[in-house]
């Protein structure tokens, strides 16, 4: 499943190199009358991504594959399936890699506590650190004898 | 001859930075003089061959010299001469050798605008820089070499990639590339501080300029390829969370960070080991993110098995680079002990909280673009990480920084208190406030962002109005408008890159949360009216560009009859890359813009058209620019130039010495 549509894209040497252009991507024909379908369609189409594609999602994609995924999504909301129900046949069709939000199953709990922990630890880190500074403070302002050294050091200049 | 001449040059150049990388280090441990000194004339001669190498490839490009392979591969006699010039970078050999004259460039630039650091210092300053620059010479060399030739050469090239022919992405790679290598002397002093066993504020003052000229060139580059991405990939997005942008995003928090620690070094001498963790980090992401476009790696773990010479080497620069550096200041950075004391509420203190908020964020961005790699080889699961995720995590750290910054930047050094600080500001947070309720009233959806974004912008830009304002003093409106005038530039600058973050915050969430689009079949003749807009698609046709056939849509924007404008979005195709591109047609506003896309031609005839409307797009890229420009006025701020020299001035007007 994994092709690599843009090899050219490989051959880039630098940062903010994005996909592919969409010629197409959502098209008219393929559109509901409903907008409120539509709109639920769209948020679905965002959260799906090209699997042919290099971090695209099936909204932004001009590929056929992608085409195709969003007809397979319109149908099921056409079916009635609630979006759960639409996101999990998805992920049984093309497997969790189609999912541009992480689940929170298993290990990807890592993924999305990092970021508070990380936080957490910085912050205690931090607070820990300002304490220092401000015990220092208080312990007074005198020069270490390495400072008298050198400002002795400076004075004899 | 010339590629010939170039190779040589390159190797020669090689040479010269092993030697370099050991001698003023011995010269600097044992005191030698001589040898310290000996880095000069290298770290000069070093520049004359790379640029030479670098002149020989752009020569061989602007000939289409097609007896090298990577002139087949990237251009094309056809291709308009910018992009003939732009080709040399425009690929992996090529902007390999950018890198390396951008490296060496920073190296001479220590030997010529050193003249005030210590002889010691510098020596291995410039020792460490070279090493840098023969490993990435080394990588050139063995595995990328720009100077290949072809036995039997063909006739014509096959084209650069026509997504590199733009003025946009042309010139974004020399600046991402100018931030990422700048930071590379932010590394070097942290390695020779750490060799040298010293830091103190005059080395934070020596360190603020190099690190403050990389973030300028990194914001521009990095605001270049948004701009880039904006116009030429057909939906109107700015930014994707892809693996390549966060790989510009990581070193840019993380240089952003160590700009303001350092200031805290050369005003209070304290948080000096974190400042000296932060240069190492900067440009450790510097290499990661390198690392991250070059090898392949994240696009496909297929991609870098098939050709893992690259991505190897790179990671072993890395692995030596970083351990050695993270070894040394393990081993060292107990030494540096902090001088000044502060309260918990002063600047110090906020300066702690920015570097906290921002350090964490890139740490969330380097996790998200990291872990499908991760969850692939630990726990055999092939997923995605995209934007969703990235919005939901990186979002609020942004939002607690704009909320504090105001505040913080206020904030007496010291000692600060926080109710004086929060009086003189009370009346522009409920004027944010206000602005952002007001936005709540009056849009139609019910989303939070834009309300939020437009409220933290008003307020981080007032912010820093207050900020200005309050340091002409006291006395009467017009003797301290007078004073505000001849306020130091580093003052200025300060003010004029937080308000463009301000504006950026501002911009990013209208663009975000109000855009509109429109996607319907469009006859030619025909006209639809859209958000107030009469737009007809007058006619397409088939229109031939130098190297590419476009098929070019001309419509016609009105409103309430009066003409707005005329818009010609394309659809291209370059066929001899065999691909095609979009060039949206864009009415840029100062508002709005409008953006027009020529889709598909439609079976039963017609054109699928959409039609977007991208309130403040051009704000955003103001902000940007504002933020440099705010980093250029602290660069040039005089009164550090003098006050920065040690014991000689020769050079040391040359190079402006900012804090703030």
């Amino acid at each position: 499943m994994r092709i690599v549509l843009l090899i050219a894209i490989l051959a880039l040497p630098l940062a903010t190199m994005a996909p592919p252009p969409a010629l197409a991507a959502v098209s008219p024909a393929e559109m509901f009358d409903d907008p409120e379908k539509e709109a639920r369609a769209r948020a679905h189409f965002k959260n799906l991504r090209c699997v042919v594609c290099r971090n695209e999602s099936i909204d932004e994609s001009s590929a056929d594959l992608a085409t195709d995924m969003r007809l397979l999504v319109r149908e099921r909301i056409e079916e009635g399936d609630s979006d759960s129900e639409i996101e999990a046949y998805m992920v049984e069709r093309y497997g969790e890699y189609v999912l541009l939000t992480p689940t929170m199953q298993g290990a990807n709990v890592i993924l999305w506590v990092a970021a508070p922990v990380m936080f957490v630890v910085a912050l205690g880190g931090a607070a820990l650190y300002l304490r220092r500074r401000r015990d220092a403070t208080e312990s007074g302002e005198r020069l270490s004898s390495e400072e008298e050294a050198r400002l002795r050091d400076l004075m004899r200049d | 001859m010339f590629v010939e001449l170039g190779h040589f040059a390159l190797i020669l150049a090689f040479a010269i930075s092993l030697v370099q990388s050991v001698v003023p280090l011995v010269g600097a441990h044992k005191g030698w003089r001589g040898w310290m000194h000996a880095a000069h004339p290298m770290a000069t001669t070093q520049l004359l061959l790379v640029a030479f190498s670098y002149a020989a490839l752009t020569w061989a490009f602007v000939t289409s010299d097609f007896s090298l392979e990577l002139v087949i591969n990237n251009s094309h006699t056809a291709k308009p001469l910018i992009y003939k010039i732009s080709g040399v970078w425009g690929n992996h050999e090529g902007s390999l050798l950018l890198w390396v004259l951008i490296l060496v460039l920073f190296g001479a630039c220590a030997v010529w605008f050193g003249g005030n650091l210590p002889d010691s210092l510098r020596a291995r300053v410039l020792a460490v820089q070279s090493s840098i620059g023969a490993a990435f010479m080394a990588f050139t060399l063995f595995t990328s070499n720009p100077f290949a030739r072809v036995a039997q050469p063909p006739f014509d090239g096959g084209d650069l990639n026509p997504l590199l022919q733009d003025p946009g992405l042309a010139f974004h790679p020399p600046f991402l590339y100018l931030g990422y290598v700048g930071l590379s002397m932010a590394f070097s002093f942290a390695v020779a501080a750490l060799l040298e066993g010293r830091v103190d504020a005059a080395w934070g003052r020596w360190v603020r300029p190099w690190t403050l000229a990389a973030w300028v060139f990194l914001t521009l580059g990095i605001g270049m390829g948004s701009w880039w991405a904006y116009y030429e990939l057909g939906w109107g997005g700015f930014w994707f969370w892809d693996p390549v942008e966060n790989a510009s995003l990581m070193p840019w928090l993380f240089a952003t960070a160590l700009l303001h620690s350092a200031i805290v070094v050369e005003k209070r001498e304290t948080l000096k080991t974190w400042t000296i963790l932060l240069a190492i980090l900067a440009f450790g992401f510097s290499l990661i993110g390198t690392f991250i476009v070059r090898s392949g790696l994240l696009t496909s773990v297929h991609a870098f098995a098939t050709d893992p010479d690259r991505g190897v080497f790179i990671l072993l620069i890395i692995a030596f680079f970083m351990g050695g550096a993270l070894t040394l200041f393990a081993a060292r950075a107990q030494e540096m002990e902090a001088k000044g004391v502060f309260r918990t509420v002063s600047r110090e203190s906020s300066l702690v909280i920015n570097n906290v908020l921002l350090a964490v964020s890139s740490f969330v961005v380097f996790v998200g673009t990291m872990w499908p790699l991760a969850a692939e080889m630990l726990f055999d699961r092939t997923l995605s990480v995209g934007p969703p995720f990235f919005d939901a995590a990186f979002t609020p750290f942004m939002v607690a920084l704009a909320m504090v910054l105001p505040i913080g930047a206020m904030l007496p050094w010291k000692r600060g208190d926080l109710m004086r600080t929060l009086r003189s500001l009370w009346g522009l947070g409920v004027l944010s406030v206000a602005l952002g309720a007001t936005v709540w009233a009056f849009q139609t959806g019910t989303a939070a962002l834009v309300p939020v974004g437009a409220a933290l912008g008003l307020w981080v830009v007032l912010g820093a109005g207050a900020d200005l304002w309050s340091r002409t003093g006291r006395g009467d409106m017009g003797a301290r408008a007078r004073r505000l005038a001849r306020l130091p530039r580093a003052d200025w600058g300060k003010a004029v890159a937080h308000a463009g973050f301000g504006i950026t915050l501002f911009a990013i969430a209208g663009l975000v949360g109000w855009t509109r689009e429109d996607i319907r079949v469009v006859q030619e003749g025909e006209s639809f009216e859209y958000a107030g807009y009469d737009i007809t698609l007058e006619d397409v046709r088939r229109v031939e560009g130098p190297n590419y056939v476009s098929t070019m849509g001309f419509m016609e924007v009105e409103r309430n009859g009066r003409h707005i404008a005329s818009l010609n979005p394309e659809r291209r195709i370059y066929p001899v890359a065999g691909m095609p591109t979009t060039e949206a047609g864009i009415d840029r506003g100062f508002w709005h813009d409008i953006y027009l896309v020529l889709g598909d031609p439609q079976d039963d005839g017609g054109w699928a058209v959409r039609s977007h409307i991208k309130p403040f797009a051009n704000w955003l890229w103001a902000g940007g620019i504002i933020m440099a420009l705010g980093g250029g006025l602290s660069l040039s701020d005089r009164r550090y130039r003098i006050a920065a020299s040690g014991a000689r001035r020769k050079d040391a007007a040359a190079k402006p010495q900012p804090a703030e």
